[in-house]
């Protein structure tokens, strides 16, 4: 029945990604890219990978759709006409899913006991987490603990991204004159967005700081938390129009998230090596070293969770505060 | 009493997939946009209420209730807001509601 399930849903996306190729007006892409999202979400969750769906739903199907919306409005809705045949691209295309298509025969069959990744480390991992870290959740155990330190690069990464993004889109100095501009009065004028988003708001925030501090139980952690609550200041911008927005949370702020997040995530590992450990080794953060564990997940998803709320938060104003060409 | 919660279960997720589907056929045939969207509104509300009042019943007195209840107050709130605010932005970028059929009823009453 699952299987069923999961094939219907593969071949819907193969169905929408080949509709996004043929949509010649941006908006329908973008729409297709969010329920393209939302099925790979629900396929993850198929697979019994709870976090990665979760994750491409909050970022993938949510923020994503709104930084694309924001960057449409800046541009025009339909692609440009292309005129010159890509003649290299095809044999290129051909050749690489050829190569993919042929490397999926030897992928092991789903589920199978005796795939590789069922006997390299994962065994260990599964072994280890309830005696060295003790979070019910081995994933967040994995990213948090045992491979801090790609995560630390992940967050680096999502910092990094965000100052490419300010960097590529403050080139020029928004205009002081437009403060009448549609954009800066929001659906302050309509009634009913405007109540509704009223009251869901403060849902968001709170199921983002639920997932934040419950990743350590069940899925969720700083990444998905980040966007969640994201979301809901942009919904907040949206609502009531982005000079309230900025006045209520002004840019100083989230640069200090952005940047302070990810130093937040490194000062940890210091500390570690400060106590005597090795760099983001927290079981010497405190005497008993699974609480120390329990500390250090603690502050680092607390770390992720604030960058990335920063920075997408900077992105969605970037955007915003940029006039229409 | 397990029975009689079954059956009324089933009843209710048949009608939500029953509605479900008039809804996404009334998407595709219904002439206008508003039309189109007013088909599209079923499935928002009514078809999501009834598939999740029968999978409340099925799951019975669990934390899968609490969350289902939390599903339905969430979607009672974003479905109808988000129908409004698509109808809302189609009508500002100046699509008028197709009133022809209304109007040549009247004329020939007239």
């Amino acid at each position: 029945m699952t299987i069923l399930f999961a094939v219907f849903l593969l071949s819907l996306l193969v169905i929408i990604a080949v509709a996004i190729i043929r949509a010649e007006n941006l908006f329908v892409a973008l729409m297709l890219t969010t329920i393209f999202s939302l099925l790979m979400a629900t396929n993850f969750f198929i697979l019994d990978a709870a976090d990665v769906a979760l994750t491409e739903a909050a970022i993938g199907a949510g923020i994503t759709t709104v930084i694309f919306l924001g960057a449409l409005a800046l541009t025009s809705e339909h692609e440009k006409p292309f005129v010159a045949v890509p003649w290299l691209a095809l044999p290129v295309v051909a050749v690489t899913a050829a190569l993919l298509i042929f490397a999926s025969f030897d992928n092991p069959r789903l589920g199978d006991p005796e795939a590789p990744i069922h006997q390299h480390v994962v065994p260990w991992y599964l072994e280890q987490t309830p005696k060295l870290v003790d979070i019910p959740n081995v994933v967040t155990a994995i990213l948090g603990s045992f491979r801090a330190f790609d995560t630390l690069g992940e967050v680096f990464v999502i910092f990094a991204a965000c100052i490419g993004v300010l960097f590529l889109l403050s080139a020029r100095k928004p205009s002081e004159t437009r403060c009448t501009a549609p954009a800066s009065v929001g659906l302050s004028q309509h009634l009913i967005p405007k109540v509704a988003g009223r009251f869901i708001l403060p849902f968001i925030i709170l199921f983002g700081f639920y997932v934040q501090f419950h990743g350590d139980f069940g899925p969720g952690g700083g990444f998905q938390a980040g966007a969640i609550v994201a979301t809901g200041l942009i919904l907040f911008a949206l609502l009531e129009g982005e000079e309230r927005a900025l006045r209520a949370f002004p840019r100083w702020i989230m640069m200090a998230m952005a940047a302070g997040g990810a130093l937040l995530y490194a000062l940890v590992g210091v500390a570690g090596i400060a106590m005597g450990g090795k760099f983001l080794d927290y079981s010497v953060l405190s005497s008993d070293p699974i609480a120390g564990q329990h500390l250090g997940i603690l502050l680092i998803e607390a770390g992720v969770g604030i960058t990335v709320c920063g920075s997408l938060l900077l992105i969605f104003h970037a955007f915003a505060a940029r006039e229409s060409f | 009493m397990n029975q009689v919660l079954d059956v009324l279960s089933w009843v209710l997720l048949s009608c939500g997939g029953f509605f479900i589907l008039v809804g996404g056929i009334g998407a595709l045939r219904m002439p206008s946009f508003y039309t189109r969207m007013h088909a599209a509104s079923v499935t928002d509300t009514m078809a999501s209420f009834l598939v999740i009042g029968g999978l409340i019943l099925q799951a019975g007195w669990s934390l899968a209730t609490v969350k289902l209840v939390a599903i339905i107050l969430f979607l009672m709130l974003t479905s109808p807001t988000s129908s409004y605010a698509v109808a809302n932005a189609a009508l500002l970028s100046g699509m008028k509601p197709d009133t022809k059929f209304k109007a040549n009823k009247g004329g020939r009453e007239s």
